[in-house]
């Protein structure tokens, strides 16, 4: 039996919007509505989905980085009873020693490295916060660190300007897994890069997640890379979890129509005959202002009357696969009918 | 099939502090009338500079050092060498006969303007003798335009045989005198609106009167498709068009672009770093490494059996659909320009690297008809294999 790690049961994160002469609170932006997901110790969950669908929010709400407005997100230590991350405070989660657990890698590995700081205080910062080491110890545990992602001892005494983007990127990660944490949430790590040097990082977290027994939440909008790395992934869209299942699974056998239009959008670097794209019409409806029912309505292919009323709920149909769609049971003979796709591979 | 654009020992450097970072080392390319030409490489090999070089765009302190660009737009016509005209004649030529898509739509589209006025500049820079003739016609078949129509019709009289008359320069400075544009201006707007409307957006009279940031990063990138179309450019180079966009709206653009080039273009250079994208929108591709090309030809000879050993490791570091074991990842890094390692550029890190390598620059060879590789390691490949 898989053992959770997190669990998220209806997080919410609503930014507020103030307007008017006395700046009340007038709407809000909901990044996050309420959103169901267990993630599993030991296993890389991928995070799928277009800008602005709240996939950034859902990692950053979870660590509380963003603290969510609603909703519970239960942490599950290895020893110990289980806690509700969103209604701890900074200093409670300090205290319990759980900042330490959680730890984040940010997109963009240049503006997230402090300019000003060598290497060595870049990753010796986390370490400190928990224990007290001597100089000379601690110089030693950052060097085995660095080594871990694949830099050196002669690395120490640089500033983040004087490496390359993939170089930075380690470093980023060094810094996360110095604090030895159980969980990471990798905010598109390679979105930054070049293909060659994305391929370096991608290999080294698989290798750091089975050496060091990590939990990722991999966030990112490049389906491949995600389907390389991740063994679970779940699809957002508008706030909204509305498949998860295993990667496998969702590649041979997806059930949500936005799932199919993603996967059929990919473009595959092996020449084969003209691919069928499923074209979605029009932008992401905006968060301020949600669609009624199911959110995808307005842009589905095979939407009907009860799709625009009721919310669908996410949906258990077996194989550990959850669906949020009225339709699920005939999606994929409508795909088949309307544009001629039968699989992904 | 004739030469459209060609570019012949292109040199390209950038004088820094630290010394000259050269971009460009002799950098030839050829696009076919009627191509779709993708150009790839990682970021910092020099894709963009060969487009900024061959529109003349490079800023300061990128200096163009030597070459040719030979241009014709016709295809029976007589190549004009781009690098030797005057900034003027240069003028006429961008964004009429060749037009650019720029990388960033949030930085390409001027914050303070309305979208119609931005999309409506490119046809006032280069179409007004066109509009001009169009009105003074209009005028003559009984159409009234207010009071002012006579005017109008001295004014842009004028106009259709010149644009640049200094009699239209004057009235310019002059109060009520400068309107004598306003029918220019107006149908300037309206070709604008048409233009927006074939690019699949909802009501453009609306959004003609919006301002960048109420629109979102698909439509934004269509409107800077729009600027770059407005005058049926012979040559369409789109710089990283769809590297910021969503699987989604990416799809939409690159249909979009494929639809266009069946009606009105003739050629597209697309500069992407996304290998699956020149795979299913091109017929022809470049690999870039470091400022020279080192292999190009067919999409389907290029991706299937590819020579160099940098297309080869590129293409076996990507993610793909069937991906079985680990992803192999081309060692160390971009190197840096101001001292481009000697001989062949790829030789530091290149899995087959010989001693030549390190000496000679290999050239660019047609090793099997329509491919194209610059590799001292191919040669051997072929010798063996023939």
């Amino acid at each position: 039996m898989k053992k959770k790690i997190i669990e998220l049961k209806g997080l919410e994160k609503h930014y507020p919007v103030f307007g008017g002469v006395l700046k009340r609170q007038v709407n809000s932006v909901k990044a996050l509505d309420g959103i169901d997901l267990d993630i599993y110790r030991g296993e890389c969950l991928g995070v799928v989905g277009e800008s602005g669908c709240g996939k950034t929010t859902t990692g950053k709400a979870i660590i509380n980085l963003h603290a969510p407005t609603g909703g519970e997100a239960i942490y599950y230590p290895e020893d110990g009873d289980p806690m509700d991350l969103a209604k701890m405070s900074n200093r409670q989660m300090k205290n319990a020693g759980i900042r330490s657990r959680l730890q984040m890698v940010f997109q963009d590995p240049t503006t997230s490295l402090n300019p000003r700081m060598l290497i060595k205080h870049i990753i010796a910062e986390p370490i400190k916060e928990q224990e007290k080491l001597s100089a000379r110890e601690l110089e030693k545990k950052i060097v085995s660190i660095l080594e871990m992602v694949g830099l050196s001892r002669m690395h120490l005494m640089r500033y983040p300007h004087e490496f390359s983007g993939g170089q930075r990127q380690r470093i980023a990660v060094a810094r996360a897994i110095a604090a030895s944490p159980e969980f990471i949430v990798l905010d598109e790590p390679t979105s930054a890069l070049d293909v060659s040097v994305q391929a370096q990082i991608l290999n080294l977290l698989d290798k750091l997640r089975k050496e060091l027994n990590l939990t990722y939440l991999f966030v990112t909008h490049h389906l491949l890379v995600v389907k390389y790395i991740s063994t679970r992934i779940a699809v957002m869209y508008l706030g909204k979890c509305i498949e998860t299942c295993p990667t496998d699974e969702l590649f041979s056998n997806p059930l949500h129509p936005y799932t199919h239009a993603l996967l059929s959008g990919i473009p595959n670097p092996e020449v084969a005959a003209e691919p069928n794209r499923i074209v979605l019409e029009g932008d992401v409806p905006s968060p301020l202002n949600p669609p009624s029912g199911c959110r995808f309505h307005t842009r589905c292919p095979f939407c009907i009357d009860v799709c625009s009323r009721e919310e669908p709920v996410l949906l258990d149909v077996g194989n550990d696969h959850k669906v949020a769609c009225h339709r699920q049971d005939v999606v994929k003979e409508l795909v088949k009918e309307k544009f001629g796709i039968e699989g992904y591979f | 099939m004739a030469v459209l654009l060609k570019a012949q020992d292109l040199t390209t450097n950038f004088y820094t502090y630290e010394g000259a970072v050269k971009a460009l080392d002799k950098f030839s390319l050829s696009i076919d009338h009627g191509c779709t030409f993708g150009l790839v490489g990682e970021s910092g090999c020099g894709k963009s500079v060969t487009v900024r070089s061959m529109l003349r765009v490079i800023q300061s302190p990128g200096v163009i050092e030597g070459g040719k660009v030979l241009f014709s737009e016709k295809a029976d016509a007589e190549p004009v060498d781009l690098l030797a005209l005057t900034e003027e004649e240069m003028e006429s030529v961008r964004g009429d006969s060749i037009s650019m898509i720029f990388q960033e739509p949030n930085a390409a589209l001027n914050p303070v303007i309305t979208i119609g006025d931005q999309v409506a500049e490119s046809f006032l820079f280069h179409r007004v003798a066109e509009m001009s003739q169009k009105i003074c016609d209009a005028i003559d078949s009984g159409e009234s335009y207010g009071l002012l129509t006579p005017y109008y019709r001295a004014m842009l009289g004028v106009a259709a045989k010149n644009p640049k008359a200094p009699l239209l320069k004057f009235c310019s400075q002059v109060p009520f005198l400068k309107w004598w544009d306003k029918p220019v201006k107006k149908e300037a707007l309206q070709r604008a609106i048409k233009i927006i409307g074939k690019l699949g957006i909802a009501n453009p009279e609306e959004i003609v009167t919006r301002y960048p940031h109420n629109l979102s990063g698909g439509m934004k990138q269509r409107i800077v498709i729009a600027i770059a179309l407005a005058c049926h450019p012979t040559l369409l180079i789109a710089d990283e068009a769809t590297s910021n966009l969503d699987v989604t709206v990416q799809a939409q653009i690159l249909q979009l672009l494929n639809d266009l080039k069946k009606e009105s273009i003739s050629s597209i250079l697309l500069i992407t770093h996304d290998l699956g994208v020149v795979a299913e929108t091109c017929e022809k591709v470049g690999v870039m490494y470091a400022g020279t090309l080192c292999e190009t030809g067919d999409v389907k000879d290029v991706f299937s059996t590819p020579l160099h050993p940098y297309t080869q490791a590129l293409l076996t570091s990507v993610p793909k659909f069937n991906q079985e074991g680990e992803l192999q990842s081309i060692e160390g890094s971009v190197p840096n320009l101001v001292n481009p390692p000697s001989g062949c550029r790829f030789h530091p890190r290149c899995p087959k690297a010989m001693d030549k390598c390190s000496t000679d620059k290999p050239e660019l060879k047609e090793l099997i008809p329509g491919h194209l590789v610059a590799c001292h390691h191919a040669d051997r490949v072929i010798g063996g294999l023939s």
